[in-house]
């Protein structure tokens, strides 16, 4: 706390009300830091180190948008967000970024007015069941008791897919993630189930993974997505092709590791236009040429951030599955750079 | 006549004393101890056996799983293969690696490692400051100290220019000068109300644009840590032990003020007092965190923590005026007349009668105030603070320290038993050195 900030509160009054929106990108170039609402601790996708730096695909999205406007990958300022807190936060301009594993629906981008910049990862709501069980499919659960986090759409997804198929369960209602891989692993109830990365990263940690089984079925779409606030378009469109400029790196084979040699010009026009070697398409948006250049060489293109952070390589072990790119039947489609 | 019988009359004479003998086996030694406290009749032998069992009981499930603990370990996995090798597959066994790999955190959050000297020293500080108000055979000169200490903490724990705390200092200088030179030339009623106003208008006026100069001038300071970085039992201490320090006086003077007969003084703590009380302390940290925000002007970025401290403060405070209230009422009237008749004033009266005897009585009730204060510190994990259990979700949600549970709250839960008992100790210390009367 400045003692700046301290006198600031107390002369709450009379400070003129900053115009919030609109300039976006000029306050965060001004402060020199990027203020990124995070989850407080989500396997994978934002966590703190023992060096106390968050790290995560969440995480990763943050400081590639950071990389871009500000050409400094760390100058980003984590502010852990709960599910409770983390729309104020962004409306009231705590942050200038949210990008915390939020569903994109229709009433948070209308209703609340933000802006969701695309969808980062494709989930869905799974079931995870004890092998011994012998369930193979969600149809099969009929009676049976299952742990569900209360208040998140995984609640109402439950019971709309229950009833939709005519089938009777019992919740055993969990405040997060952690409880209820105790209560799971307790047989305090027989089903568990939340997003099917959720699902993955939980039963990786268990002590024999091969013991559970996670049910094909999956009963929701969660498009999870970073988010901005209304009202300043430019700030939009800076984070939605930053987005685009990861996914569409990992389409064109731009890595981190290649991304300097291929900046210095290749026969792919549109390589050249995203790395800003052809045209000047930052300019259009209040940033240099390099911009795309700069997020892709801090954090990768999509895949490495991918594979770093939740992919196959690592103990959560997801697949690409929808996350793949569309070439690869996946859902990932970067519209072009032009 | 007695002395006149012959020894030989008498079948026995004694002539020494007998030696003591051992009491019976079953009086004495710990099989005595055993018998009137454990076995005194069948019901407590009953009870007695049943707490062994229960007490066996749960050692026999939780010795082996602590003694087998697992310190040095890099993730879950590892900790995992380590005990695999030592004790064989599936033994229960806790894995403290956790504890090894990320104790700094818990304890500091995110406070840059190379900085850790200055929570500690300010945390030594707060012990000197502390000393001279909690034992009476600490010199008098330390509250001196005692003084200064918010500030030098202050300024060790947020760093940044000295100028800030300085000016904010002088604040309350430029009070007390009012009172002690205004006194006499104008009346006391001008005084007061001059040592109110005049710090007041020095804080939004003067204060900022002063020690702006002053560090343009001179920059004195400490690598400035902002709030974001402050974690772990650091946020928890300094969160209660500010909410502690702040409330007392201000649950002294609610109190006051519900017992006075100035209607309004009496109406407006009434109100204020059931109002906080009323409500949640979770819905006044979400007030703090999220309703604050829409109201305050945009760009105002009220420091999260000084609100949150001002919440706890103004909750704790509402409780201790009605515990110091409970203490007010127990004392018999006569102590006010008496106050009275020695012609003493309201405050006079107050500051050497009424209240030494009625915040002794109230003793109790405000430690315990005060411990669920400090354990009430951990709702501001729901506010997105990472506080030890905020940490301890974040540490989980790393892939290496997934699955993770118990023994991260084992540690938390020890840490807070330590300050907690701590406190209950010293109240009862107080307690019986402050006993006046006959029990």
């Amino acid at each position: 706390m400045k003692t700046s900030v301290l006198f600031g509160a107390l002369t709450v009054a009379g400070l003129a009300a900053g115009t919030a929106s609109a300039q976006t990108l000029a306050d965060v170039q001004e402060a020199g830091v990027l203020d990124c609402g995070v989850a407080t601790g989500l396997t994978g996708f934002a966590s703190p180190n023992a060096a106390g730096e968050w790290e995560g695909f969440d995480v990763s999205f943050c400081r590639a948008v950071a990389a871009a406007v500000l050409d400094d990958p760390m100058a980003v300022n984590f502010v852990p967000t709960t599910g409770q807190t983390r729309f104020t936060a962004l409306a009231s301009g705590e942050v200038d970024l949210l990008a915390r594993n939020t569903t994109w629906t229709f009433s948070r981008d209308v209703d609340l007015g933000f802006e969701f910049v695309g969808v980062n990862y494709y989930d869905g709501q799974g079931f995870m069941v004890p092998r011994e069980l012998g369930v193979t499919s969600a149809r099969d659960l009929d009676g049976a008791t299952v742990c569900i986090q209360t208040g998140t759409t995984t609640e109402l997804n439950l019971a709309d897919y229950f009833r939709v198929n005519n089938i009777s369960y019992e919740p055993v209602p969990v405040e997060t993630n952690a409880e209820a891989q105790q209560q799971y692993l307790a047989n305090a109830c027989d089903v568990y189930t939340t997003d099917a990365s959720g699902l993955a990263a939980t039963r990786a940690t268990f002590e024999n993974p091969g013991d559970h089984v996670i049910l094909p079925e999956i009963i929701s779409k969660e498009p999870l997505g970073p988010l901005v606030r209304h009202g300043d378009n430019q700030w939009g469109d800076i984070a939605r092709w930053t987005l685009n400029a990861l996914i569409a790196a990992e389409e064109l084979g731009v890595t981190s590791a290649n991304v300097a040699e291929l900046a210095e010009g290749t026969d792919n026009p549109e390589i050249n236009r995203l790395l800003g070697t052809e045209g000047d398409l930052g300019a259009m948006f209040g940033l240099d040429s390099d911009w795309a250049q700069r997020a892709i060489a801090a954090v990768g293109n999509y895949g490495e951030i991918f594979e770093q952070n939740i992919g196959e390589s690592t103990p959560i072990g997801l697949a690409r599955g929808l996350n793949a790119q569309w070439t690869e039947g996946g859902l990932l489609y970067s519209p072009p750079f032009r | 006549m007695a002395d006149m019988h012959s020894e030989a009359d008498l079948a026995f004479v004694r002539e020494t004393m007998l030696a003591q003998k051992e009491p019976p086996i079953a009086e004495q030694g710990a099989l005595k101890w055993l018998r009137e406290n454990l076995f005194s009749s069948w019901l407590n032998a009953i009870l007695t056996v049943l707490s062994l069992l229960l007490v066996y009981w749960v050692l026999a499930h939780t010795l082996p799983w602590l003694l087998r603990g697992v310190w040095d370990a890099g993730s879950l996995a590892e900790c995992r293969e380590i005990r695999d090798a030592r004790y064989g597959d599936g033994v229960d066994a806790a894995c403290f690696a956790v504890i090894t790999d990320r104790w700094q955190q818990l304890l500091f959050g995110f406070y840059p490692r190379e900085l850790y000297w200055r929570p500690i020293l300010a945390l030594l500080c707060f012990f000197a400051a502390i000393a001279p108000v909690l034992f009476a055979r600490v010199p008098r000169q330390m509250l001196g100290f005692t003084v200064a200490a918010p500030f030098l903490i202050f300024l060790l724990l947020w760093g940044g220019t000295i100028w800030g705390p300085l000016t904010v200092a002088l604040g309350f200088v430029i009070g007390w000068a009012c009172i002690a030179f205004l006194t006499k030339p104008l009346g006391r009623l001008v005084a007061t109300i001059a040592a109110v106003l005049l710090p007041i208008i020095f804080w939004l006026f003067l204060a900022g644009p002063l020690a702006r100069e002053l560090g343009n001038i001179l920059p004195i300071g400490l690598e400035p840590v902002g709030s974001k970085d402050f974690g772990g039992f650091m946020l928890s201490f300094v969160i209660g032990v500010a909410g502690i320090i702040l409330s007392l006086p201000l649950g002294i003077l609610l109190a006051l003020g519900r017992q006075s007969d100035l209607f309004l003084i009496n109406k407006v703590s009434v109100g204020f007092i059931e109002l906080i009380r009323g409500v949640p302390l979770i819905v006044w940290l979400f007030t703090a965190s999220l309703l604050l925000n829409y109201f305050l002007p945009p760009g105002t970025n009220f420091d999260i923590m000084l609100r949150v401290i001002i919440m706890v403060t103004l909750f704790s405070a509402a409780y201790i005026a009605e515990v110091v209230r409970g203490g007010l009422a127990a004392l018999p009237k006569g102590q006010y007349e008496a106050a009275d008749a020695l012609g003493l004033d309201y405050w006079q009266s107050m500051r050497l009668i009424i209240l030494p005897q009625a915040l002794k009585i109230a003793i109790p009730g405000i430690v315990s105030t005060f411990i669920g204060l400090f354990k009430d510190t951990t709702l501001v994990v729901f506010i997105g603070l990472l506080d030890p259990i905020g940490l301890s979700n974040s540490i989980r949600a790393t892939t290496d320290w997934n699955g993770i549970y118990w023994e991260l709250f084992l540690f938390i839960g020890i840490m807070f038993w330590i300050f907690c008992f701590s406190m209950s100790r010293y109240s009862m210390y107080l307690e019986r050195k402050l006993t006046r009367e006959h029990r």
